[in-house]
């Protein structure tokens, strides 16, 4: 899943300036489930807003609204009316929810109320760890299912480097080597061979680093043609 | 060995591969490029290390903190009559610079390339840059032998014209984890291409021959010449402070006990009452004892059967190498003739 972190609430007040009426939008997947903008902490961040405005001495409005998902036109749709009336909407939804709300709503002035932060899960209860960098050509196969590019500092194909020490990575204590978590896993399976096979330079193109990207599936458009 | 393939006997000739093949014990230092643009720091350090060593590696920003590039302090290096051994990371720059920069590296005379994958930013004095790791050091290395051995360039994009011919060498951490794993990622980057390896500092010697061990067992020190990194502890701090504080570096307490037993006359002396002159004849005893145990070091080190030489990183102490490699006896460095005679 997605996962954010809230902006402190002093931004907020700072990103939504100026506007009198304020929506707290928040999304009902990845964030919910992060309890970072689902319709619990939308109502918290309508309320305190409301207290920060009052304590400040004026009169803002703000109100708040969930819709199952932020990244969906048709979610959006739900909750047109509300969002004309706003003269500021404040998503909590990932950096997609904010766009979507943004490019269907070409007259309304959205802010972000989260910073999105990754791709991961939770690994202990208020724990959530990065598993995934969406490099668009998936090597989890060469790895046995433990992800360097997202998981190493450096990201690298041939790890570890000279930096792994007692299974943390040298960037942080906390966080786990990657390449060792990789060893363990391949070593403990017998596939040592794996590990010393020389992998290329990786083609990054199929990343961010070939621009914006955007799939199309032809067999689902046909399909939606013939319906 | 990897066959040599130049029209000189080697496969490209420089000092260091030359010293190499020709069986002598080589001796590599290493040289830490200023934070400004003084060509004269490098100057000092050169005059320093001339004659005490088969080449000088010229780190590139060290710990991930600015400094004049590699190459160029290389190329002032060689002005001053020394060899150079340039490092590039992977760090800070994708594939693109890197080949463009080794090119460049080579026209101006530079015979021999340490490929490292670099130490992460945010230890530097930039942490809030972006890191590059396009490619990582292994990849590096292939990409190094393929533009010399083949004339390609990493796309496979064949290049007309003189080849870049670098003397190939690789980094080892032998202590670092996970340690039974450090064997044969050096294996791996010899196969990948590396000539020549230089390890990090070594104190410990037991511990570095089980490495060695292991080495010879995959028969590795056949098939790339291994220099040893060493060097002298300045202070029982930073002795201290290696052995807690930087991965993969074993520093064995029986080290810093006699480091700090050379600081025994003045102990005692709160920071209030020792004198100026004082301090200093204590900084100059932990001195002597590093430039000793260091000396010490190499010699066992040479004891070790496949050890082909050593790295001296003598970090902003250049002056201690003089000494140190007149310690250990090997002093002077030997004169090995341009072609090998076949
Ligand atoms: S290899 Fe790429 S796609 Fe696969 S988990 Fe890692 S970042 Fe994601
Ligand atoms: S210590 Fe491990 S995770 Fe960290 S950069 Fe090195 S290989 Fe990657």
């Amino acid at each position: 899943m997605i996962v954010a972190d809230q902006k402190p609430l002093n931004e907020l007040k700072s990103l939504t300036r100026g506007g009198e009426n304020v929506l707290v939008v928040g999304c009902g997947t990845c964030v919910t489930v992060c309890f970072a903008g689902g319709a619990r902490e939308a109502a918290i961040t309508a309320s305190s807003l409301r207290m920060a405005f009052k304590l400040d001495g004026n009169s803002r409005q703000v109100s708040d609204v969930t819709v199952q998902r932020q990244c969906e036109w048709e979610y959006l749709d739900q909750i047109a009316e509300q969002v004309k009336e706003a003269d500021v909407v404040l998503s909590l939804g990932c950096g997609v929810g904010v766009q979507a709300i943004a490019e269907h709503f070409p007259e309304t002035w959205v802010v972000p109320g989260l910073n999105t932060s990754f791709m991961g899960m939770p690994t202990e209860q208020g724990v959530w760890a990065e598993r995934c960098a969406a490099c668009g050509d998936c090597i989890l196969g060469l790895t046995g299912g433990i992800c360097p590019i997202a998981r190493c500092s450096k990201s690298l194909l041939n790890g570890p480097c000279g930096g792994s020490e007692g299974g943390h990575c040298e960037v942080n204590p906390e966080t786990p080597c990657a390449w060792q978590l990789i060893y363990d896993r391949l070593t403990g399976m017998g596939k040592l061979d794996v590990l010393m096979e020389i992998q290329p330079p990786k083609n990054w193109r199929a990343a961010r680093d070939g621009g914006p990207r955007k799939i199309v599936r032809e067999d689902l458009r046909l399909a939606k043609e013939e319906e | 060995m990897t066959t040599p393939t130049s029209g000189n006997g080697y496969l490209v000739g420089s000092n260091l591969e030359r010293v190499l093949r020709a069986n002598h014990f080589a001796v590599t230092a290493e040289l830490g490029p200023p934070q400004s643009a003084d060509p004269q720091v490098i100057k000092k350090k050169a005059a320093l290390l001339k004659g005490y060593c088969d080449a000088v590696n010229i780190t590139d920003n060290q710990t991930a903190i600015v400094r004049m590039s590699s190459i160029a302090s290389g190329a002032i290096v060689i002005q001053e009559g020394l060899e150079a051994v340039i490092q590039m990371t992977c760090r800070d720059r994708n594939r693109l610079a890197i080949q463009a920069d080794l090119l460049g590296a080579y026209a101006l005379g530079m015979r021999n390339l340490l490929c490292l994958t670099g130490d992460h930013q945010t230890f530097g004095n930039h942490p809030n840059s972006r890191n590059v790791f396009d490619i990582d050091s292994l990849q590096l290395i292939q990409i190094v032998k393929g533009m010399r051995d083949e004339g390609v360039f990493q796309s496979g994009d064949a290049f007309s014209g003189p080849e870049p011919r670098f003397f190939i060498g690789a980094a080892a951490a032998p202590f670092a984890d996970p340690v039974e794993f450090r064997p044969y990622r050096l294996a791996k980057k010899i196969n990948a291409g590396a000539n020549f390896i230089q390890t990090q500092l070594v104190y410990d010697v037991p511990a570095f021959a089980r490495f060695m061990e292991k080495v010879r067992q995959l028969d590795l020190h056949k098939q790339a010449f291994i220099l040893a990194g060493v060097g002298p502890l300045k202070t029982p701090t930073m002795a201290r402070y290696m052995k807690t504080s930087v991965p993969g570096i074993l520093v064995p307490d029986a080290l810093i006990e006699r480091m700090e037993a050379a600081g025994k006359p003045w102990a005692g002396k709160s920071k209030e009452e020792i004198t100026k002159e004082e301090k200093k004849a204590r900084a100059d005893a932990y001195k002597e004892t590093g430039i000793q145990i260091c000396i010490e070091l190499i010699q066992q080190l040479r004891q070790i059967e496949g050890v082909a030489g050593v790295h001296i990183m003598a970090i902003e102490w250049e002056e201690a190498v003089k000494p140190i490699v007149e310690g250990a006896g090997l002093y002077p460095r030997p004169m090995v003739a341009e072609k090998a005679v076949a």
